[in-house]
């Protein structure tokens, strides 16, 4: 009987597989795993990763797909397939293969295997691809709760390391917060445009057509509570204060987790508010973001160098790079009229591409270094690792010279990017401020390439737990490095792939 | 029918050999060595051969080689070489093969040895591609590569505080490099072509672009600086006496020969060369800057307690007669300067080396603890004696000719900053003499007593080098005439583009003598 009065919208199911496939594989990981004897040995890793090698897949499909026939809306406007959406769960698939990777050995190490954490993985996934494609705030907010939820849960997944529960504790209460600002910020929205869908907000909100104005104080208020609420997510300062402790305390593959597919999630959710919901108010928040944004590189990249504990110091400089990624962010915003297409969005997309791949990367390197129960992240823990384990440090110390932008790395083309969308748009004081502050930045690479390759060991060093560096995390590892040189000299695909 | 990529290989050589001598097997050390000597030298003849194919009098580049490299943003692999790159080019290759098989690095064990060599190669490397490259990316790409392995061989070879010095060169040359950076990118942007593409070529946009005055000087800034930096220019030179101090032998002879050179390199092939009316505009400024740091370098060098901090700072003070002439913009003056460019390399990386000698004989570098080795080392005295002499710029040896040239080619633009900086000629001469007086002459005391003659293996480091700066000193006229064409069309390039105006060259002396 309901079938009169609820009309359901059409789906279209192929539109939706990445998502349904990271859903399903969560879904059967858990349900499957809790009725079986525990799984023979990389089983659980296997199986997470095929799943985003799947929904990779399908993305790709997607894409070649909206090449053809265009960007469209999907459920009844309730999300979007288009190119940076598609992107954005690339991204994500990237980042779940890899950490998947990072994190098994990881585990068995720490004796709490098992497929929860994977489970996770995919979940949290889910919610990334859906902020990225959101059409409508409501929606965002589901999927931005989705990630939350399961990185909370993930932050405080070492049950015998109470770092790690504080950590999550940590993460919870500031992420609740933040989500009631962005709610409230949906709410104010709802108030000033009479709905949360993008498209009727732009289209009630549009200044032309003559809409009174006098909701501008709901919007902007709105608008600075969205803000609040996103930035939070990015870890951008002044809202970052979580990031040490959370990135210091989680167990290091989730680490790696939240600095790629959390970032690049929150990032695409931002780009979607911004510009497809409130491109009209780009004159009102630019100033914002210019701000949030020179905040944002100058306090993470000057905090990371007091640091001496090194999951710290990245997680610092994973704020200096949210601020990189906001210089795009301001760059896109000069230009909100162009569809999700100006230079400034494809920076952005591409640099959290780079970025994720980096990031899991280097945190990977941390992984294995950190030893039994991440007890060695402090720089002391490097000491010496160039001369016991020379092919680990040096694929460390690509990593951290294409963090530092250092040419012939893929950071390097990614700052370039960035930069060149800000200089495109005469946004000349944030560029030079990027640049400089990444030479702070680089002050902190610095510190771990000194104290894997020139500082001596000392007596106590023979003691400690030898580095292993199982296989997994070898092609983890091995493939981050191989991105980063490969986008670094031959640059090109990239681009002219990056929507 | 395309040209052999010789450019190229310049610039591959090198870098592969890097590779190479990082993969091969400790086990086999000779192999190590014999690869890396092996491409350094094979560097070091394409270079040569660079020299005697150049055509002499032709002033545009030559060799050129051009592929798309970065199709989306308008960037390729552009290379090419002018007289005024040539002997740069010819300097990195013939020093790179003498630093890899006449220093030692003092490494600890093969391992280190390896990594020693490879960084030595990438450097040179990132070197060779930094004096040809002909687009803005890639030059930047070579500019910013080379801080990493020479930030290696300071911390990894170096002395006591080679983490801190390694640390200060990093990050000095890199705040330059972020300003740069921005320039570039900037530069691109609004040189953009009436089609809308962006180019990084520097000759297309040197040729095209037009800048307003007002753009052009903010631009040229943001290049000055990271060029400023890296000469290094006073007030921005305190990386450099650090930097040379603790790096290890080998490093100083590359950072004060060559690496230097980049600074200037750059000033005239990028910053001036781009934004002729803002380089015009600015002369003051770098010719004040230049003239403090000339004198500054002096004084500063005569106070040293430390015989490479002398060296050191004797390099601040001649870069700052280099940027004089560049500034000038008279084609003496400009030419002086390219040529001192080499004199410098030359006179001072001998100078390097031979403190090294003295460090390794001694383990010491303080002036006060060495005295009378002219008694026991009469030879090496006698070498250490004509290459200060040839840093000081005393006639029949290079360092006057390009000295010479600079101060009589800047009087007619920057008279009164000449007369100043004449004064550290004099000065040059002082602190040199000094330290040279207060090292060798007088009775060795016990310490002293055996300090070792000049080996067989060290003068044959040597030789090369010392020939080099008595040949360019009695008969500069072949360097002369490579590198004057280039500065003649790169000054006409200035005059065209902005509103200066060469003076009347000053040969109407010389007419005068004939008639």
């Amino acid at each position: 009987m309901f079938a009169d009065t609820l009309q359901g919208p059409s789906v279209d199911w192929f539109a939706m597989s990445p998502l349904l496939v990271l859903l399903g594989g969560a879904l059967v990981l858990l349900l499957v795993a809790s009725l079986t004897p525990p799984w023979p040995k990389r089983w659980y890793a296997i199986f997470a990763a095929k799943c985003a090698i799947g929904a990779g897949v399908l993305s790709l499909l997607l894409w070649h797909q909206i090449d053809k026939e265009g960007a469209t809306t999907l459920v009844g406007g309730a999300l979007v397939l288009d190119k940076p959406a598609v992107w954005i769960a690339i991204t994500i698939c990237v980042a779940v293969f890899l950490c998947a990777l990072v994190t098994d050995d990881y585990l068995r190490r720490e004796g709490i295997d098992g497929p929860e954490l994977y489970a996770l993985y995919l979940l949290a996934a889910v919610g990334g691809v859906v902020m990225a494609a959101a059409n409508d705030l409501i929606v965002l907010f589901l999927g931005l709760e989705i990630l939350s939820i399961a990185l909370y849960v993930m932050a405080a997944s070492h049950r015998k390391r109470s770092e790690s529960q504080e950590s999550g504790i940590k993460y919870f209460v500031l992420g609740g917060f933040s989500s009631a600002f962005f709610l409230y910020g949906v709410a104010l929205i709802y108030g000033g445009a009479g709905s949360t869908n993008f498209n009727k907000i732009v289209a009630v909100l549009e200044p032309t057509t003559g809409s009174d104005r006098t909701n501008d104080a709901l919007v902007l208020a709105g608008i600075a509570l969205l803000l609040v609420g996103l930035a939070f997510k990015v870890a951008a300062v002044p809202f970052h204060f979580w990031t040490p402790d959370v990135y210091q305390g989680a167990p290091t593959p989730v680490t790696a987790f939240m600095a790629s597919a959390g970032k690049a999630a929150a990032f695409g959710a931002m780009l979607r508010v911004l510009l497809e919901a409130l491109p009209n108010w780009s004159d009102d928040y630019r100033p914002a973001v210019w701000m949030i944004a020179l905040l944002t590189l100058v306090g993470g990249s000057v905090m990371a160098v007091v640091q001496t504990n090194v999951k710290r110091m990245l997680a610092f400089s994973s704020v200096s790079h949210a601020g990189f990624i906001l210089v795009g962010v301001e760059a896109a915003a000069h230009r909100p009229g162009a569809p999700m297409g100006g230079d400034g969005v494809s920076s952005v997309l591409m640099y959290l591409m780079i970025y994720s791949v980096l990031v899991i990367g280097t945190f990977a390197v941390v992984t294995a270094v950190g030893r039994t129960g991440d007890a060695a992240t402090d720089l002391a823990g490097f000491r010496g690792l160039a001369k016991h384990k020379p092919t680990l440090a040096l694929a460390m110390t690509v990593l951290l010279l294409a963090q530092a932008g250092v040419p012939l790395t893929s950071g390097f083309i990614a700052k370039f990017g960035v930069i060149t969308a800000a200089v495109d748009v005469h946004s000349y004081a944030i560029a030079i401020a990027a640049m400089v502050s990444a030479v702070i930045a680089a002050f902190v690479y610095l510190r771990i390439m000194v104290s894997m390759w020139i500082t001596d060991e000392e007596a106590s060093d023979a003691a400690r737990e030898e580095v292993r560096v199982p296989a997994l995390l070898w092609v983890a590892i091995g493939a981050s490095v191989a991105f980063t040189l490969a986008v670094g000299f031959f640059p090109g695909w990239l681009i002219n792939i990056t929507p | 029918m395309t040209e052999f990529p010789i450019l190229t290989l310049l610039v591959l050589t090198p870098a592969i050999g890097a590779a190479l001598v990082a993969l091969a097997s400790k086990r086999h050390p000779d192999l190590v060595k014999i690869t890396a000597l092996g491409s350094s030298v094979l560097t070091g003849g394409f270079s040569l051969w660079v020299l005697f194919a150049f055509e002499k009098g032709n002033a545009g580049f030559q060799f050129t080689s051009q592929h798309a490299w970065i199709r989306p943003w308008g960037i390729s692999w552009h290379l090419g070489i002018d007289g005024i790159s040539l002997f740069l080019v010819v300097l990195t290759g013939i020093l790179f093969p003498l630093v890899i098989v006449g220093i030692d690095s003092h490494s600890k064990s093969m391992a280190d040895q390896k990594r020693y060599l490879s960084w030595m190669l990438l450097l040179e490397a990132g070197v060779m591609g930094s004096f040809i490259s002909l687009d803005l990316f890639l030059f930047f790409v070579f500019f910013e590569i080379v801080l990493v392995p020479m930030y290696f061989l300071i911390g990894g070879w170096g002395y006591e505080k080679r983490v801190y010095a390694a640390t200060k060169f990093f990050l000095f040359t890199m705040v330059g490099s972020a300003f740069m950076l921005v320039g570039i990118i900037a530069t691109a942007i609004l040189a953009k072509a009436d089609d809308g593409r962006v180019t990084f070529d520097l000759i297309k946009i040197a040729e095209n672009a037009d800048f307003a005055a007002s753009t052009g000087r903010w631009l040229f800034f943001a290049f000055a600086i990271a060029f400023a930096v890296k000469v290094p220019l006073f007030p921005l030179h305190t990386w450099l006496p650090d930097a040379h101090t603790q790096a290890p032998t080998g490093g100083s002879v590359i950072l004060a020969a060559v690496l230097l050179k980049m600074g200037t390199y750059g000033l005239l092939r990028f910053g001036i060369y781009l934004f002729p009316e803002a380089a015009v505009w600015s002369r003051p400024l770098f010719f004040t800057l230049a003239t403090v740091g000339i004198l500054w370098g002096a004084i500063a060098a005569t106070m040293q307690k430390d015989l490479k901090r002398v060296v050191a700072y004797s390099s601040v003070a001649h870069l700052g007669f280099i940027v004089l002439g560049t500034f000038a913009l008279t084609t003496t003056a400009v030419t002086g300067g390219v040529m001192q460019n080499i004199n410098h390399g030359l006179s001072t990386g001998a100078l390097f080396i031979l403190v090294g000698m003295i460090y390794e004989r001694r383990h010491t570098r303080q002036i006060a603890e060495l005295k009378g080795l002219q008694k026991v080392a009469p030879i090496f005295a006698g070498v250490f004696m004509i290459v200060m002499l040839s840093s000081i710029g005393v006639p029949g040896l290079n360092g006057f000719v390009g000295e010479f040239m600079v101060l009589i080619g800047s009087f007619a633009t920057a008279r009164w900053w000449v007369t100043v900086a004449a004064a550290g000629v004099i000065l040059a001469a002082l602190y040199l003499l000094w330290a040279y007086q207060r090292v060798f002459h007088g009775e060795p005391d016990e310490a002293n007593k055996d300090f070792a003659e000049l080996k067989w293996k060290e003068a044959s480091l040597l030789l090369p080098i010392i020939g080099l700066i008595v040949f360019t000193g009695v008969y500069p006229k072949p360097m002369l005439d490579r590198i004057e064409p280039s500065v003649k069309a790169f000054i006409e390039h200035v005059e065209q583009h902005s509103d200066y105006q060469q003076p009347a060259p000053s040969e109407p002396v010389l007419e005068v003598g004939e008639g």
